[in-house]
């Protein structure tokens, strides 16, 4: 290897190369997803329904008509999670708790908007109440990002109990401080239709989905282009080596943690300020929990995250109608994104086998799980 | 009116031990089964899957079966089965341990559902009670032998209950001075230096990931069958998660894990023993108590959780 | 007269091995025979048609610098890999070591370089690991069968003990008896001597005796020249996956010692006096016979350490109480056998482990309380031992490798936003200036070979103005030519003003390039020892010292 093997390498193979990288990035995000729709087709005729019509009752529900519309109103909240959990993944931080972040946040603004709508300029409603719930998500992730960065307690388990105390919390407010004192029936007072987020002109999609496009092009830059995403991915990457350089992981884990829970957060106040206006108790739509395959799919890179995003907004808003009509519970969708994961996973396995290039994980992931001594210093592990 | 109060004493301690024994059990199992997994070097987040797994099928097994050990059976099949999906994509490809089992568990939890809706949705069939199995002496002792009140006895449980504390020990033993215990733990700490004895590190902990599918299915089995009398979809509520914690706070021990699902199992049925102390909660806050009870558990003691070195890395001959 | 040749520590060597036990107890039919062996990895040949003879009681050294391909060779022996062509013999049977454990069935038992020790267990456990054939341990058996494999090798083993809880050299004699618990009869040691002390050295040694005495075969690889001398029966020198060399047994006992060195050293690197003369381990007459390098003793103390305390982390030992100086344009060696406490040092110097007790002052100013950045400001820099583990982050570009304790900084980057253009050239520049062969600045920099990388890190730490620089362990594992360009930054940086601490465990190296040599045993500082003739004895007394490694 000659010293000018480092300039640029001759153009015709840089072509070449770019070729193979697309498909080879292609192969590894569409793949796993058609290996799944067949497999949930198989597991359709198996309950004695009908595949295709059911793939095309998703097609009907999501996308024809005005139908993308709903699905592009659904992508609102998905988004936001999908910034969220992209960064603090890109960390190798397992924030798991974002269901009780979000319904912690979704009960605190459907607590207090409606009383601030009345009694406050709308515009500035809506900042303040995107502010509170970006607040609340981030509390909720005060506790598991303190032990994990004093004390390296795992935060899988730290943030999944948190999740079903925020869940219970925000039950009791529901039926407590926030209830809404003219009904019986355990929820919060309605915002009225004009006091909620505007729709985009020309359509009915709320503009909640701009803050979330706009969050997720923040985060994207963030991480690529900026000097602290770049420690955050070297944490992510190698913790021992972020403390070689001196970088200040107590602090990064922390901001980071935070930075999630907000932004799961705001996920939260766009879902109830522009579609729902109110918030009842055992509602749990546990979005973060379907959408982490496809911030997997997206390699952790949160531009690539937003088409398949897209995708999964048609997927659960058909979805939704295709059950119905097929008599089942509008749980299958578990099943279909527990398929998406499982043939990624294969499709990473067979892809590593033929090198077609680095893995969809930051390589440091795994060493987040072990105690404290293990996340600082890894012992000789080969 | 003192005989009453020494009454009602009596019936809450002993209800409280027997509904955590109840609550615990299938927490225990589960434990047990993430235990030897990650004594041997795998990260089980997929419990929850699997317990449902092992849930479902334990309930139509007891159901169709019409005895509750075809339903245990069939409960410790299913979670095997569901294991071997780890097996297969974690221990001998040696993906990521952790997003498969999030997969197993939401595939776990969607297919539980649907199939169970599709078939049972209009009936919600029961099962009947479970037969205990006295302790023949033991049940004689008064005021604690005795049913009181309808509640299970501490000395007569299901004969299942008195499997599983035996199971404990037995594991234990077999931890400490067995080879398969041995290699386990080499598996976990090191597992070139098992290589390099000649053992298989692939089949070593193949065996305790499908170990740890049969038992968190039997847990889950145990929950439906002798807990709650049925299923329903997402049945356990979290309890394979918590049983993640208790395997990680036991450090390894299975009397400790009995321990701690004890503990655990008595959080759970905390607001069925307040109704009978008399007091009244809402409940939320009785449902929040155990995570609460973890979190400041965590706090206090998980400085010191205990992992093997080798958790969650795949192991490959030779590579770096 | 001189010594003929020295050990590590320059002690003499032990007189030959008694030529009545070769004599008697070297047998006609050989154990081991290697035939052909070839092994390709992607993009070298590790083995070249290697053909090799073990005999039963004899001790076959296998010699060569790093990246000959002798761990592959052992790796082939002891059931790792598999050869891509040649033929195995074991007693003249033709048969495959298809894996560890196939190897040993077949009688071959193994020391690995890095010990498989499991540290959290016994020793009596990690000895009777891997027995399949019973369910319960059998932990009498297993007592009885270590007492008589110990009172065979003449060496004294504690079966409780954890395995965690021994010194090296007791780690590496349990090593042995694992290797021999299944009755092996041919044992392998990778580079056993890199963590012993001379006195355990001395000891293998005499093990290695005991073991030929009743017939088992022993190889074992190494780079050092006179150990393959000192313990060895036959030699066969390895280069670039060839044998080039072969010295049999008649040879090594009839020819005089120096004769010997002369004749692997024209081997192993030809007939150019300029090629000898980069080889540092060999450089012996070169080596005392330059004036010693040493600083100004007027110089500005531009790094003291005043009874520094830091703790150890579990495997190794901390540090205590220990006091150093460093002058400008000095360089400072920094002796001891692994796990005296050398990372610790490094670390609390740099910033990395808090000190308990102690002080550390960059020219004149206390830093002890600033974390890494801070000190990095000052001027201080520390290339890591551990290159893979801390060093890099493998995913990421080589050429953003080269900046990564710079993040945030201006002019690469501006209010926090990265400055690809200026990272990129700048990184050309210094992939040309310090020779980093690599297909692309974007290449993942795990991709590299290892002295590549070494390269990187001594790129990043040595080119922004560098003051004093902390070197752990920069030429290990590294080839001749890498080590050599190495020394000189080194020396380098150093005549250019700046200073060098340099903790190493080879002592040839540091009295190579140091000016004073100070020795690390057990945590603290045992002594300090100018680079002056007879340096090597004095440091040598100095390390032997420390018998028992404990941990901290």
């Amino acid at each position: 290897m000659s010293e000018s093997a480092v300039t640029a390498a001759p153009a015709r193979r840089s072509v070449s190369l770019r070729v193979q990288k697309v498909a080879d990035v292609v192969i590894r995000s569409i793949v796993p997803v058609v290996l799944a729709l067949v497999a949930g087709g198989i597991v359709l005729l198996a309950l004695g329904r009908h595949p295709l019509g059911f793939y095309g009752n998703i097609w009907t529900g999501g996308v024809q008509g005005s139908a993308w519309q709903d699905s592009a109103i659904r992508m609102a909240p998905f988004l936001l999670i999908a910034a969220g959990l992209t960064l603090i993944f890109r960390a190798n931080i397992w924030n798991l708790g974002y269901n009780g972040q979000f319904l912690l946040s979704a009960a605190v603004v459907s607590g207090y908007g409606p009383r601030l709508v009345e009694h406050v300029p709308l515009w500035l409603a809506f900042v303040l109440l995107f502010l509170a719930a970006g607040a609340v998500g981030a509390l909720w992730t005060l506790v598991p990002a303190v032990l994990k960065a004093w004390y390296g307690t795992n935060e899988i388990i730290t943030t999944l109990m948190m999740s079903f105390i925020g869940i219970d919390i925000a039950s009791l407010l529901i039926k407590g401080p926030f209830h809404d004192p003219t009904t019986p029936l355990p929820q919060t007072a309605v915002v009225p239709l004009e006091k909620m987020l505007p729709p985009i002109p020309g359509t009915r999609i709320h503009v909640g989905l701009l803050v979330a496009v706009a969050a997720i092009l923040v985060v994207h830059f963030v991480l690529t282009r900026t000097s602290w995403g770049l420690r955050l991915q070297i944490m992510g990457a190698n913790p021992r080596a972020a403390r070689h350089f001196g970088i200040d992981l107590k602090r990064l884990i922390v901001v980071s943690f935070l930075g999630s829970g907000c932004l799961v957060g705001l996920a939260a106040c766009a879902d109830i300020m522009g579609l729902w206006g109110y918030i009842r108790t055992g509602w749990d739509p546990a979005y973060g929990d379907t959408i982490i395959p496809f911030v997997f799919l997206a390699r952790l890179n949160a531009l690539a995250v937003i088409p398949f995003i897209a995708f999964f907004a048609v997927l659960s808003t058909g979805g939704d109608l295709a059950a119905q009509q097929a008599n089942l519970p509008t749980d299958f969708i578990y099943v279909l994104v527990g398929l998406i994961l499982l043939f990624m996973t294969v499709i990473e396995y067979l892809g590593r086998q033929r090198s077609l290039g680095t893995s969809y994980l930051p390589p440091g992931l795994r060493q987040a799980l072990r105690g404290p001594r293990g996340f600082f210093r890894k012992k000789a592990a080969a | 009116m003192i005989l009453a109060s020494q009454v009602w004493t009596q019936i809450f301690w002993t209800s409280v031990i027997a509904g955590g024994l109840l609550a615990g059990l299938p927490l225990m199992f589960t434990a047990l089964g993430e235990t030897i997994s990650e004594r041997a070097g795998v990260l089980n987040i997929g419990l929850e899957g699997m317990m449902l797994c092992g849930a479902y099928c334990g309930f139509l097994g007891a159901y169709y079966g019409g005895n509750q050990w075809i339903g245990y059976l069939a409960g410790i099949a299913a979670g095997a089965l569901a294991s071997l999906v780890m097996v297969v994509l974690c221990v001998w490809l040696g993906l990521d341990q952790i997003v498969v089992g999030i997969a197993i568990t939401l595939a776990g939890e969607g297919i539980t559902s649907v199939l169970y809706q599709t078939r049972f949705s209009g009936s919600q069939p029961r099962l009947g009670n479970v037969a205990t199995a006295p302790i023949p002496l033991l049940d004689r002792i008064p005021l604690i032998g005795k049913a009181v009140n309808g509640q299970t006895p501490l000395f007569s449980q299901p004969l299942v209950v008195y499997l599983g504390l035996a199971f404990a020990i037995g594991l234990t033993w077999v931890f400490r001075r067995t080879n398969v215990g041995l290699n386990l733990r080499a598996a976990g700490e090191k597992p070139e230096a098992l290589d390099a004895a000649g053992v298989s590190v692939v089949a070593t902990r193949s065996y305790a990931v499908l170990a740890t599918g049969a038992l968190a299915g039997l847990g889950g089995a145990y929950l439906a069958i002798a807990g709650t009398g049925g299923f329903q979809p997402f049945l356990t509520q979290g309890q394979g998660y918590m049983a993640i914690v208790i395997a990680m706070l036991a450090r390894g021990r299975p009397l400790a894990v009995v321990a701690f699902s004890l503990m655990f199992g008595i959080a759970l049925s905390l607001s069925t023993l307040l109704q009978i102390a008399g007091i009244n909660l809402s409940t939320e806050i009785v449902n929040m108590l155990p995570f609460a009870a973890i979190i400041v558990a965590l706090i206090v003691f998980a400085r010191r959780a205990y992992l093997p070195p080798a958790l969650a890395l795949p192991y490959v001959r030779g590579a770096r | 007269m001189r010594a003929p040749f020295r050990l590590v520590a320059g002690r003499r060597a032990p007189p030959r091995l008694s030529t009545v036990s070769n004599h008697t107890h070297e047998s006609v039919t050989p154990l081991v025979e290697l035939a052909g062996i070839t092994k390709a990895f992607p993009g070298v040949l590790a083995n070249d048609n290697i053909d090799l003879t073990l005999r039963a009681g004899a001790v076959h050294c296998l010699l060569g610098e790093n990246g000959a391909g002798k761990s592959t060779l052992i790796g082939i022996l002891s059931g790792l890999t598999q050869p891509d062509e040649g033929t195995i013999r074991i007693d003249g049977a033709v048969t495959t070591i298809s894996s560890p454990r196939r190897a040993l069935d077949r009688g071959i038992g193994t020391v690995h370089q890095h010990s498989t020790l499991i540290p959290a267990l016994t020793v009596l456990e990690n000895l009777m690991l891997g027995d399949t054939r019973r369910l319960r341990l059998d932990d009498a058996g297993a007592r009885e069968r270590l007492r008589e494999l110990a009172a065979q090798l003449g060496i004294e083993v504690d079966p409780d003990a954890k395995a965690v809880d021994l010194a090296l050299g007791h780690q590496q004699q349990v090593e042995i008896v694992k290797a021999l618990w299944r009755g092996s009869r041919v044992l392998i040691l990778d580079e056993p001597t890199s963590m012993l002390t001379p006195q355990g050295v001395a000891e293998l040694a005499k093990v290695l005796k005991r073991l030929t005495a009743q017939g088992q075969a022993v190889i074992f690889i190494t780079h050092k020249l006179h150990e393959a001398l000192t313990l060895g029966d036959e030699v066969s020198i390895l280069r670039q996956g060839r044998i080039v060399g072969r010295i049999d047994n008649e040879a090594m006992r009839t020819k005089p010692a120096e004769e010997l060195r002369a004749e692997i050293v024209r081997t192993m690197f030809g007939d150019e006096p300029a090629e000898v003369a980069e080889v540092a381990e060999l450089q012996e007459e070169i080596v005392e016979a330059k004036a010693p390098r040493r600083a100004r003793p007027d110089a500005d103390v531009v790094l003291e350490v005043r009874g520094l305390s830091a703790p150890g982390d579990g495997t190794e030992r901390g540090i205590e109480e220990v006091s150093l100086e460093l002058r400008e344009g000095e360089i400072l060696g920094v002796a001891g056998v692994d796990g005296n406490g050398q990372r610790a040092l490094a670390e609390a110097i740099a910033g990395q482990r808090r000190a308990t007790h102690g002080d550390v002052l960059l020219f004149g100013g206390s830093v002890v309380r600033l974390p890494v950045t801070a000190r990095q400001k000052l001027g201080l820099r520390y290339v890591t031992d551990d290159r893979l583990g801390e060093g890099i982050v493998g995913g990421l570009p080589v050429g953003l490798n080269l900046f990564l304790k710079r993040v945030g900084d201006r002019p690469f980057w501006r209010h926090g936003r990265m400055q690809r253009g200026l990272i990129d050239a700048r990184a050309a520049e210094l992939v040309r200036e310090y020779d980093v062969r690599t297909p692309s600045l974007s290449t993942r920099v795990a991709a590299l070979s290892g002295g590549n990388i070494q390269k990187v890190l001594l790129a990043r730490e040595l080119s922004f103005e560098p003051k004093v620089v902390v070197f752990h362990k920069p030429t290990y594992g590294l080839d001749v030519k890498t080590t050599a360009t190495v020394r000189d930054l080194i020396r380098d940086l150093a005549a250019g003003g700046g200073a060098a601490l340099v903790i190493s465990t080879d002592l040839d190296e540091l009295l190579e390039i140091g000016d004073r040599v100070a020795v690390l045993s057990r945590g603290r500082v045992a002594g300090l020892v100018p680079n002056e003739p007879g340096a090597a004895e004095r440091v040598g007394e100095l390390m032997v010292g420390d018998t028992a490694v404990e941990a901290a």
